[in-house]
């Protein structure tokens, strides 16, 4: 089991989740009502500070961490700040036409606005000052994706009631490619990471994925089953290997990238058993002074948070019994299925999570096909994401605590803050050795120094 | 004159009837034999045999005896005189007149009865001859009692056959009523049936009535369906329409707003100037986007590469081994007469493979290739044809070893428990016994075995505590061990003494023997010596030395009865040598526990101790010593 020594930063404070860490790693941005702060990650010390016309609704950083956009949705007004040139600045007003989306293109040097009613894309050059317009872009799940090398973009388009996708060159917008798409109603698009396979996915009435070449042929189309509801979620492996469709059915069914066939399904089963899973489960307990020396390190490390509720993971004998929150028949969108998946960064492992099981997390092992680890939690797990350069995932669930998996076990672990500091979210620094947790109005870092591998026990 | 006789005849009548049953003959045949042919008539008329020359009296007589009978309790009031009425009536049968009739009558009726003649010659006529008359008579009574048995048993036959039928009758109506029954049942049935058939066909109905409303609802969700996406498509036709007309209206009217300020223009991320859009441009986005395919797909398809290498690898070394299994056994199969038409296709198969593994540089030509699996294939359908035969064969060999085992094993298993049964019985018996014979002992304990018994069982804590005292025993004989190595030690240390104090004694004697002589000088040093070699011991010790030593000598000469030593020149030494000699002898009998040497040793040493108690006075040594003594004993 590894014990992570952590140190956590003092609190800052924050407004709308709006905390960005710059792509380079270097900055931290976070929103304060109307007020831009951009801090030193090592030192958190405030290195600029911007003030922008209203309350900042989104905030993103550019690719080169060079510029900073602050979209205020209500005003319709977009501001971009420089780093390397404090006064100077870039107000973009959308006007009449409304804004709902604000967003960097990947080179960071044109934004494209997404105005009210998806009436159209603009498209802001920071270089030219020029404005471009895309028409008819579609209202949905996830109707933009910008390739990762930040070379094309893919556009879900509505035009005469029937789905197209455009891509662009997003060089210079060229369209490069524009085609319709055997879907009823186009939900979403992603890039395979690699940029060379488009997946697309059908609103949730139908089960259907397609999958499209870079130059706009039909490579394959997959479905499931048909008439009850479908695809919930997509997510591509890292390696472009794989690509995971979770869907309504409480499965997820992991796809390969020759035939684009299934390979496996995963279940996600009320009742664990018949696996070699190994089952945490976290239990949460009054301190008792001294018990054990976990709870001695933990008083070590949290100081002032000693009185607060301790919960800490034990392993579960098989089989075990998931809370299973039953959703409402009568209404839309139910709380069923796997909403959220994620891939580690190598690869390996494949963490889910069930909408109807919210208290747990799903860890697949994906070259074994199989499961390796449920968490289940007290509380329902608000988010989770893998450790950019490891494989460990952190998770919240909305309490004081912030919990991490790796191979070698679960920890759980208190934040020592002062006063009621919740967890909603959590996102990691890119050199996987900070964690930035986000409360309602706070924020603090976690710094994981290093790893000391401790046998047996439960974290 | 039809009245009167009766009377008599009556009377007679009765006399005869008595006479008849009671089987007195003798008043038969004087004058009363008449009646009772008649009555022998009346039999014979009884039994239907008919009268073939029955005289007109007699006809009256019988008309008139039927008369009689006719009218019985008219003369009688008493039924029962019945029978004798109807004697009385016999009694015209035979009159004095007509005896002689009667008889040949009567001799003819017998006879046509198949009796022996009752008819004697006499010599005016005939008469009767007694002795077959009343062999006849008893016959007949016999017969007559026959018939009555025959009677009852007829009797009986009709009653039982009467209840029989009785009987019959009754389960006859009862098997009517069952059948009634049944029938109301199976009508009861059948009306159920046609119900059923009824309510089936009234499901069939609704089945269809389902049917068709399911279908009539699937159309409706369908034209439903149609509707809604019909209409869905006009709303959403008019929400691009109006998306259309607002992007117009924003366009049209030159929304002031819509602007950027920007302080200056920021140059491009690459450092480049952008281009104009030309189809240049789009050219190269082509030729980019292509090869970006195409680089993936390169990639892809090294991957692939790589993984059929590695595959084709696996298989060519799979054959190999494939090949180097098969073809030793191959060669000793062959003396076992293998399938001929199998053999030359293997020793094809060898070639080829040779043949390929040779061209493994040829391998990605599609012919090697083909060649390749089909070898492969063959290979692994010989293998898995030897291996299947060899499981057949070993199963075989398992059943059959396991037959034979089970066999053994069964049967070696009841005769285990046969003997394990026996042995539980015999031991239960055992329990059974020694219960009992526990409960006789207590019921009656003077009986002697079994108090004998049970005071072996009393004894056995005795005999523990016996055990106990003879280790503790054994202990202490240890420590007497120990404490006699010290004794031999001290006796050692006493021999040199002794040593010592001889020479002492000879040179004092010498001094002695010198004093006389001047040589007063040397006698201090030898003092001093002695001291030094005593100084281990303790002054008394020291100074009672010479005592003990007369003593021990004495003590060991009493106790040897061999006086061996006894012929030397200075016996108190020698003496003190031999026990000195007989300690380590003692230690290695010791080594050997013999009894008897043991004993021997003891006594020896009961010697030593006895002239050690005398050294040092010991509470110790004494209390040992006693120990000692009594073990001696």
């Amino acid at each position: 089991m590894f014990i992570p020594n952590m140190n956590f930063s003092e609190v800052f404070k924050h407004s709308n989740q709006l905390c960005r860490v710059s792509p380079d790693g270097k900055y931290l941005a976070t929103c304060v009502q109307y007020r831009l702060v951009v801090r030193d990650v090592n030192t958190l010390q405030i290195l600029h500070l911007y003030t922008c016309l209203d309350q900042i609704s989104q905030m993103e950083w550019s690719s080169d961490s060079l510029f900073i956009l602050c979209a205020m949705y209500k005003r319709g007004l977009v501001q971009v700040w420089s780093l390397e040139q404090p006064d100077w600045h870039c107000k973009i007003d959308e006007g009449s036409a409304g804004l709902v989306c604000s967003r960097w293109s990947p080179d960071g040097r044109h934004i494209l606005n997404t105005t009210e009613f998806h009436l159209r894309v603009t498209v802001w050059s920071l270089c030219t000052k020029s404005v471009s317009y895309i028409k008819y872009p579609k209202a949905c799940q996830k109707g933009v994706d910008f390739s990762r090398d930040g070379r094309y973009m893919a556009l879900a388009e509505r035009r005469d009631c029937k789905d197209y996708i455009s891509v662009f060159v997003c060089e210079d917008w060229q369209l490069l490619r524009h085609f319709e798409t055997e879907t009823q109603d186009l939900c979403g698009v992603e890039w395979s990471p690699n940029g060379c396979v488009l997946a697309i996915w059908d609103t949730c009435l139908e089960y259907k994925v397609l999958l499209y070449s870079l130059d706009g042929r039909l490579l394959s189309t997959y479905s499931a089953y048909e008439w009850s509801l479908g695809v919930k979620s997509i997510t591509w492996s890292p390696s472009s290997q794989f690509l995971a469709i979770g869907s309504y059915d409480e499965k997820v069914r992991i796809l390969n990238h020759i035939t684009w066939k299934k390979i496996t399904e995963f279940e996600h089963p009320a009742s664990i058993s018949n696996s070699k899973a190994v089952v945490y489960k976290e239990v949460e307990k009054r301190p008792v002074l001294g018990s054990d020396d976990l709870s001695i390190r933990q008083q070590l490390t949290m100081g002032s948070a000693l009185f607060s509720t301790q919960s800490k993971y034990e392993i579960c004998q098989l089989p075990v019994q998931v809370h299973v929150v039953k959703p409402d028949p009568d209404r839309a969108n139910p709380k069923i299925g796997i909403s959220s998946m994620a891939f580690s960064p190598d690869n390996r492992y494949l963490a889910t999570k069930n909408d109807n099981m919210p208290n747990c997390v799903w860890v697949w092992d994906m070259q074994k096909l199989r499961l390796l680890a449920v968490l289940e939690q007290v509380a329902a797990v608000r988010c989770f994401l893998w450790d950019p350069r490891r494989p460990r995932l952190a998770l919240c669930t909305g309490n004081a605590k912030i919990y991490l998996w790796s191979p070698a076990g679960c920890v759980s672990v208190q934040v020592p803050v002062e006063g009621n500091f919740q967890v909603l979210s959590l996102s990691w620094h890119g050199s996987g050795d900070s964690l930035i947790l986000l409360g309602k109005e706070q924020l603090c870092l976690c710094y994981i120094e290093t790893e000391m591998e401790v046998s047996g026990g439960t974290g | 004159m039809i009245r009167l006789p009766p009377r008599k005849q009556q009377h007679s009548g009765t006399c005869l009837r008595r006479r008849f049953h009671s089987l007195n003959v003798s008043h038969l045949v004087c004058g009363h034999s008449t009646q009772l042919l008649r009555c022998l008539n009346g039999l014979g008329s009884w039994r239907t045999v008919a009268m073939p020359e029955s005289s007109l009296e007699n006809k009256e007589n019988i008309d008139s005896s039927s008369r009689f009978a006719m009218s019985p309790s008219r003369h009688d009031a008493q039924p029962s005189l019945h029978s004798k009425n109807s004697y009385n009536i016999i009694s015209a049968f035979c009159t004095e007149e007509n005896v002689s009739q009667c008889i040949t009558y009567i001799d003819q009726e017998v006879s046509s009865l198949g009796f022996p003649s009752v008819c004697r010659e006499f010599s005016g006529g005939k008469g009767l001859n007694t002795v077959p008359v009343l062999n006849t008579m008893y016959e007949l009574l016999q017969l007559h009692r026959r018939g009555l048995r025959t009677v009852e048993d007829l009797e009986t036959e009709h009653l039982k056959s009467s209840s029989d039928l009785e009987y019959v009758q009754l389960s006859n109506s009862r098997l009517k009523d069952q059948l009634e029954f049944s029938r109301r049942e199976n009508s009861g049935l059948h009306e159920r049936e046609r119900q059923l058939q009824l309510k089936i066909k009234s499901l069939q109905n609704c089945l269809k009535n389902e049917k068709e409303e399911v279908q009539k609802l699937q159309n409706i969700i369908a034209s439903r369906a149609t509707q809604y996406n019909h209409d869905m498509k006009r709303k959403e036709r008019e929400y691009t329409k109006l998306k259309e007309r607002l992007n117009q209206l924003l366009i049209d009217k030159k929304d002031k707003k819509l602007a950027i300020e920007i302080l200056n223009c920021v140059g491009r991320a690459d450092g480049k100037r952008s281009l104009w859009k030309t189809e240049k441009t789009e050219a190269r986005h082509e030729g980019e986007m292509y090869k970006t395919l195409l680089n993936d797909y390169e990639n892809r398809q090294k991957d692939l590469m790589l993984e059929n290498a590695e595959l084709k690898k696996v298989l060519q070394q799979m054959k190999k081994e494939m090949v180097s299994i098969l073809s030793p056994r191959k060669h000793s199969l062959r003396g076992e007469k293998l399938e001929d038409s199998i053999e030359p296709a293997c020793s094809d198969n060898e070639e080829e493979v040779y043949d390929s593994s040779r061209e493994t540089l040829e391998l990605s030509c599609e012919h090697a290739r083909e060649q390749l699996t089909n070898s492969i294939r063959q290979q692994w359908r010989r293998l898995k044809n030897h291996v299947e035969k060899l499981d057949n064969q070993a199963s075989l060999a398992q059943m059959g070893m396991r037959v034979s085992k089970d066999m053994i094993s069964q049967e070696a298993h009841e005769e285990e428990m046969e003997k394990l049964r026996l042995e539980i019985r015999e031991c239960k018996d055992f329990i059974q016994t020694q219960q009992q014979l526990l409960q006789q002992q207590l019921s009656a304990p003077c009986d002697d075995e079994t108090a004998a018994l049970l005071n072996d069982c009393y004894m056995l804590e005795e005999k523990e505590r016996l055990k106990e005292e003879w280790r503790l025993f054994e202990e202490q004989r240890k420590n007497f061990e120990k404490e006699r190595k010290n004794f031999t030690e001290a006796a050692i240390r006493l021999g040199h003494e002794r040593k010592a104090f001889e020479e002492d004694r000879g040179t004092w004697l010498k001094h002695q023997f010198l004093n006389m002589t001047p040589f007063a000088e040397r006698k201090k040093p030898h003092t001093s010596k002695s001291q030094s070699a005593l100084s281990v011991c303790t002054e008394p010790e020291a100074k009672n030395a010479p005592t003990p030593a007369r003593l021990g000598k004495s003590l060991s000469n009493a106790s040897f009865a061999t006086p061996k030593a006894a012929p030397v020149k200075m016996p108190s030494t020698t003496d003190l040598y031999r026990t000195l000699r007989l300690i380590p002898d003692h230690s290695s009998s010791e080594t050997l526990p013999k009894r008897g040497s043991w004993q021997e040793s003891n006594v020896m040493h009961s010697g030593d101790f006895s002239i050690k108690s005398h050294y040092c006075n010991g509470a110790d040594d004494t209390s040992i010593f006693s120990h000692s003594g009594e073990e001696n004993i």
